[in-house]
């Protein structure tokens, strides 16, 4: 990994975190709308799959998607003031925290419905082959899903068509309350690749390089048309599966367990160990997140609320060229 | 009650550049999707059964040869994939047709059509238009409670879907284009026993009696129809007929008998898109009737009829001299022996009872 790429990755996934944080301090402290799925403890996936899409790259996101959004390099401003729910947001105010996305770096949108991204995702890959444009689509998706009727259809078409899919399966050990082992009877989720004559691959998904490797050859592979596979990264999720709910079902003892590889410490001891870097650049950046944080808050607080009609113009698409809309208001 | 194929339409449009007029819906959809793959290569088409073996109502004939494997894609039996996909296509620069081999089979793919597609331009405040239209035949053809079901509530009930009910060739020709070229999902329903071919297994013989007049023919030339404008497939004073589909042409044929015997002039509105729905045409007419029919072959409860039947009560209720009827299925999944399919399709004789019973003299 070069020197500018360690850093931007290590700039993406203090953005994750603190963004998360700050999330969390505000819904504590103040009046937020709707609730939240927060990412922190899982940055070290989106960032180092996201680490080898270009811009014009497609992914599909989930109910947790705040870390795809900034690792596919969306505006923090503009994430903040989603949460806000404020006409600045990425989503006009439409989508929160359970649907966040900027299409314009690539993103199809986070599904709400567990597992219901996958097609989507390969829709998009069917299109980018159709196309013959090269893109490639990383499809993020939860354990849960993976007990989804959705997983098996977009896998088996992705299969079958051989399309530039990566599915990504976070695995972060618990679908809202449910330990995936009691509801998965497979050890790894990436086993089942074999039914869809796709590679499968475990990888720690706390360790950012492991996932940044695993993804390359991935995302080389699709791009090369040669087809999906399923990476499962092993991961864990700090916080409770929404909001304020307080993850009762799992011990301290195994959180801090998990903690101890957390993906942020991981590498920036690796970044240290290397000499690729000094500690004062990272405080750099550490410094320049908290900044940056600061400025979306603002940013975010200052924009213009929506008005209680603004929906109606996102409803349908209307098209002028020829006539579709005749409908009138009663 | 049998019905023959109406080949004696006559061409409303003879001879237009030398092309015959096409006279059966399932010739016109073909034709729809060919010219409009023709003109745009973002046009392509996915589902079960429609490419090697060319539909199972043979609505892409000769498309996978004309267009190939990969503009015509036969899908493993996937409805979530099926529609999934056409939405990530639809995403990303594609305008993708998918094919429901039953709309009844729309159920397992209910999450991406009304939870995702439906709702996704919704949800990102606008940043994509989802420009996908999914096809599927319904209507019951003695095949039972899961290949029987007029589904169009569903789909009226879940904001951000278009939905189509072409009764004609001639407006399942014009409205399919329109729907491929709209940026919205659409979805696009089309009765089994209109289509005008025989399903490979040779059961569902679609054929509908004495259409005459009222089923135009396509004409081979380009035309486009708007979505949200109803046709008076029969123009009259006094009671206002609306209906759909196969449902729209049994109201034409009540219309006959009731004209020729009782002199009760009936005016079927056929509102050939539910969403949007033409309010207007319906809503003018039954002032000037004062009486209202609506005819569906879906079921009574929370269905199409009650809808529309809400509408003019709403809008018009002091201009009704009698009280709205509804004609539809009642609250029961379709059985399957004829007789007692036929018991819960509403017949024509439904129909004209209905008309009479608000007609006072």
């Amino acid at each position: 990994m070069e020197r500018e790429t360690a850093l931007l990755l290590y700039r993406r996934m203090v953005q994750i975190r603190k963004f998360e944080e700050k999330l969390y301090q505000l819904f504590l402290t103040r009046p937020m709308p709707g609730s939240m799925h927060q990412y922190n403890g899982q940055e070290a996936v989106a960032v180092g799959v996201c680490a080898h899409l270009n811009r014009d790259d497609f992914i599909t996101s989930t109910h947790r998607g705040h870390g795809h959004c900034i690792a596919k390099g969306a505006s923090i401003r503009a994430l903040m003031a989603e949460m806000f729910a404020k006409t600045t947001g990425c989503c006009r105010a439409m989508g929160g925290s359970m649907h966040i996305a900027d299409y314009s770096v690539g993103m199809l949108g986070a599904m709400g419905i567990v597992g219901s991204g996958m097609p989507v995702a390969v829709g998009a890959a069917w299109s980018s082959q159709y196309r013959r444009s090269g893109q490639v689509v990383a499809c993020f998706f939860g354990d849960g899903a993976a007990n989804e009727g959705a997983f098996h259809e977009a896998l088996n078409l992705a299969g079958v068509w051989k399309l530039p899919v990566v599915f990504v399966c976070e695995n972060n050990v618990y679908g809202f309350s449910t330990h995936y082992r009691r509801v998965t009877p497979v050890e790894n989720i990436a086993d089942r690749a074999a039914s869809y004559g796709m590679p499968g691959v475990v990888v720690d998904g706390m360790d950012l390089r492991a996932v940044f490797d695993e993804a390359a050859t991935a995302v080389d592979r699709a791009r090369k048309g040669e087809g999906a596979t399923l990476i499962e990264c092993k991961t864990y999720r700090y916080m409770g599966h929404s909001r304020f709910e307080k993850a009762a079902y799992r011990s301290s003892e195994e959180l801090d367990e998990w903690r101890k590889r957390d993906p942020l410490v991981l590498f920036r001891d690796f970044l240290l160990g290397s000499e690729l870097v000094d500690a004062g650049e990272l405080e750099g950046i550490d410094a320049d997140v908290d900044r940056e944080i600061e400025d979306a808050v603002d940013y975010a607080e200052n924009s213009p609320d929506p008005k209680p009609h603004d929906y109606r113009q996102y409803i349908f698409k209307v098209n002028d060229e020829f006539p579709t809309h005749h409908q009138k208001e009663s | 009650m049998s019905y023959v194929l109406a080949n004696e339409v006559r061409p409303i449009f003879p001879g237009v550049l030398g092309l015959m007029p096409v006279k059966k819906i399932v010739d016109a959809l073909n034709q729809a999707l060919r010219e409009e793959m023709d003109r745009d290569e973002r046009v392509v088409l996915l589902g079960e059964d429609i490419g090697v073996f060319e539909g199972s109502y043979r609505v892409t004939e000769g498309l996978h040869a004309q267009f190939g494997e990969e503009r015509v894609r036969d899908t493993p039996i996937s409805e979530i994939a099926i529609i999934g996909a056409a939405l990530g296509a639809a995403l990303t620069g594609l305008r993708p047709v998918a094919e429901i081999q039953f709309n009844d089979f729309l159920a397992c793919g209910m999450d991406q059509l009304c939870n995702q597609a439906a709702k996704i331009r919704f949800m990102l405040g606008g940043q994509v238009t989802v420009p996908m239209v999914v096809r599927a035949p319904y209507g019951a053809t003695g095949r039972a409670a899961q290949h029987s079901q007029s589904l169009e509530a569903w789909f009226v009930h879940t904001p951000g879907l278009k939905v189509v009910m072409p009764s004609t060739p001639y407006d399942a020709k014009g409205l399919l284009k329109t729907a491929i070229r709209d940026d919205n999902p659409v979805l696009f329903l089309e009765h089994k026993l209109l289509y005008g071919a025989t399903s490979p297994g040779g059961k569902a013989q679609t054929a509908v009696q004495e259409l005459g007049e009222v089923f135009t023919p396509a004409p081979d030339e380009e035309y486009l129809l708007p979505f949200g404008a109803a046709d008076v497939k029969r123009p009259g004073s006094d009671v206002t007929v609306v209906a759909t589909g196969m449902m729209l042409h049994k109201s034409i044929k009540a219309a006959r008998e009731l004209a020729g015997a009782d002199g009760i002039e009936c005016e079927v509105i056929d509102p050939r898109t539910l969403v949007p729905l033409d309010r207007e045409t319906i809503i003018d007419s039954v002032k000037k009737t004062g009486r209202l029919v609506v005819v569906s072959e879906d079921v009574m409860s929370c269905g199409v009829t009650a809808e529309i039947s809400a509408l003019v009560a709403e809008h018009a209720l002091f201009y009704l001299d009698a009280p709205i009827r509804r004609v539809a299925v009642p609250d029961t999944p379709i059985p399957f022996a004829p007789v007692m399919e036929q018991a819960v399709i509403p017949q024509i004789g439904d129909i004209i009872e209905a008309v009479k019973s608000v007609v006072y003299r």
